[in-house]
């Protein structure tokens, strides 16, 4: 079984979490065609990605940059850097 | 063939003809490069050659011939989809696989088994309903089957699934079929080949060469190659190829894994996928159980197989066929699927002139190899993208124009 090695809650194995896919942040203020570039697509080659995990049995969701080619978890990430203000 | 046999056995040296010869060096430069050798890259080349007279072609495969999804799928064809346009595009397929055995005087073990969807649910019988009328609209032998009609059937299946999920009926797709991968593949390649197509394996593209908007050449690790019409056969690799001529696409590779027990003696001659359990099944020819389920739940760009798919495979499994449990797992493998956002693929023309996309087949592309081998080179040959594909362009993403087709292909492959 694989098992992430979280910084909060330990070891657990990664059947706990769900895969929420990369953080992304929508362009807010953006002509139609940005939102279907932001609605759609996606970057799909092998690379380092920063990702939403949900981790059910405590309810509490994560961010780490994980390796795609290699499956490999390389940081978790404090939501702080990667939050952003929704324009009033 | 006993004859064949008895000749073969009794001499020291096997010269039966190779399938396709090995290659020779590469030129400097051909009229279509096809990129990747799996079942639709192969088919792809057939009908440049058989259709259009396209022959300077080459295909580059970076490994052996089908050793991608081709090899690795559960062979699963079948036309009973969700869209129109998914139907009559993936009917046409079907029709096309029926004939391919006397087209290639190859066996292709093309076996018609009768195809069911279970519904453990109310709502995925009304599901069911609407496949089966979009079907029958069609023209598609498809209809909603009660219970005692399944248990007919498969009669050694637990309609009571342990007690926990009920089937309440299924979706019956009498031309539900199963066919030999390899032999597809190496079917569509011998007629290529034999028509002039140059296979080149082990050959690897690196880098797609472009002059303002238009493609001018392939690099690969054996040299560069000039081409004016490059088209993109990579299933699982899609997204690496697009990269390359700075195209974006909804593509994300999920792994998608499947399993063989031991061989036993034939009792099931059906296929049986279950949406709600997230597992299908079939026995092959040789006796063994094929089995499969959705794709892993992340994204991930490798053919590595995982204890939590069997786990969670065989847990399901059981529930359905419970005498399974005295049957062992012989084998399992992974191939990487290249999923949309509609279940859809991505087919024709793109913004780049010359470069041409054929991926986005997810889970459920073995079944649509001959239709897309045929609509693309029509495509490549016309430089105008097949009306049967139209609705599959990459434009659609940019048109909020999805094709829609989950409710048939996320479990059913
Ligand atoms: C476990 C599993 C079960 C499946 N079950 C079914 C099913 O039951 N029914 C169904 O219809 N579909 C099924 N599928 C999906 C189906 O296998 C694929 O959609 C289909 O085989 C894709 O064929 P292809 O020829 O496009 O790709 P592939 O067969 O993957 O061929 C692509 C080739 O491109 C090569 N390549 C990649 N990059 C490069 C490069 N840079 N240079 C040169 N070559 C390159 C690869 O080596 C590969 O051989 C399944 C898939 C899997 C993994």
């Amino acid at each position: 079984m694989k098992l992430f090695d979280c910084p909060v809650i330990g070891k657990r194995p990664i059947s706990e979490f769900d895969y929420c896919g990369e953080v992304r942040r929508p362009p807010l203020d953006a002509d139609e065609t940005a939102w279907a570039d932001f609605v759609f697509n996606r970057n799909g080659a092998p690379q380092v990605l920063r990702e939403w995990w949900y981790h059910r049995p405590t309810g509490r969701w994560y961010i780490m940059e994980r390796d795609t080619l290699k499956d490999e978890v390389q940081r978790f990430i404090d939501p702080q850097e990667v939050r952003y203000d929704i324009p009033a | 063939m006993p004859w064949r046999l008895l000749k073969y056995g009794l001499k020291k040296t096997h010269d039966e003809p190779r399938f396709f010869p090995a290659a020779k060096p590469l030129k400097s430069g051909y009229d279509v490069v096809i990129i990747g050798g799996g079942g639709h890259g192969m088919a792809c080349a057939y009908y440049l050659a058989k259709e259009h007279g396209i022959t300077n072609v080459a295909v580059l495969e970076q490994g052996y011939i089908g050793g991608g999804n081709t090899g690795r799928n559960t062979t699963i064809v079948r036309s009973n989809y969700l869209t129109p346009e998914g139907v009559r595009f993936y009917d046409t397929s079907l029709k096309l696989f029926e004939d391919l055995s006397d087209d290639f005087d190859l066996n292709i073990f093309y076996s018609t088994r009768g195809h069911f969807t279970l519904a453990h649910t109310d709502s995925a019988l009304r599901t069911m309903r609407w496949r089966a009328e979009v079907n029958k609209r069609h023209g598609i032998d498809s209809e909603v089957v009660d219970r005692e009609f399944i248990a007919r059937e498969v009669p050694y299946m637990d309609l009571d699934c342990a007690g926990h999920s009920a089937v309440q009926g299924a979706l019956y797709h009498a031309p539900g079929a199963v066919a030999r991968h390899d032999a597809v593949a190496w079917g569509y390649a011998r007629g290529a080949y034999n028509r002039g197509v140059e296979i080149h394996q082990k050959t690897r593209v690196t880098e797609i060469r472009t002059q303002g908007d238009q493609v001018v050449g392939v690099q690969t690790d054996r040299g560069f190659i000039s081409c004016n019409r490059v088209i993109s056969m990579v299933a699982g690799s899609t997204p690496r190829i697009t990269e390359m001529v700075g195209l974006r696409t909804p593509i994300e590779i999920f792994p998608l894994q499947a399993c063989v027990s031991e061989p036993v003696k034939p009792f099931m001659d059906t296929i049986v996928v279950s949406g709600s359990l997230h597992v299908y099944v079939s026995q092959s020819s040789r006796g063994e159980m094929v089995m499969g389920a959705s794709v892993d739940p992340s994204v991930l760009h490798s053919t590595r197989s995982s204890f939590d798919f069997v786990e969670g495979l065989t847990d399901k499994m059981l529930d359905l066929f419970p005498f399974m449990s005295r049957m062992k797992v012989m084998r399992q493998w992974a191939g990487m699927s290249d999923i949309t956002p509609d279940f859809a693929p991505i087919m024709g023309k793109t913004p780049i002139k010359g470069f041409y996309l054929d991926g986005g087949w997810g889970t459920w592309g073995f079944k649509a190899t001959p239709v897309s081998g045929k609509t693309m080179a029509w495509t490549i040959a016309h430089d105008k993208t097949h009306e049967l594909i139209e609705p599959f362009r990459l434009s659609r993403f940019a048109d909020f124009d999805l094709v829609g087709e989950k409710g048939a292909a996320s479990v059913g492959h």
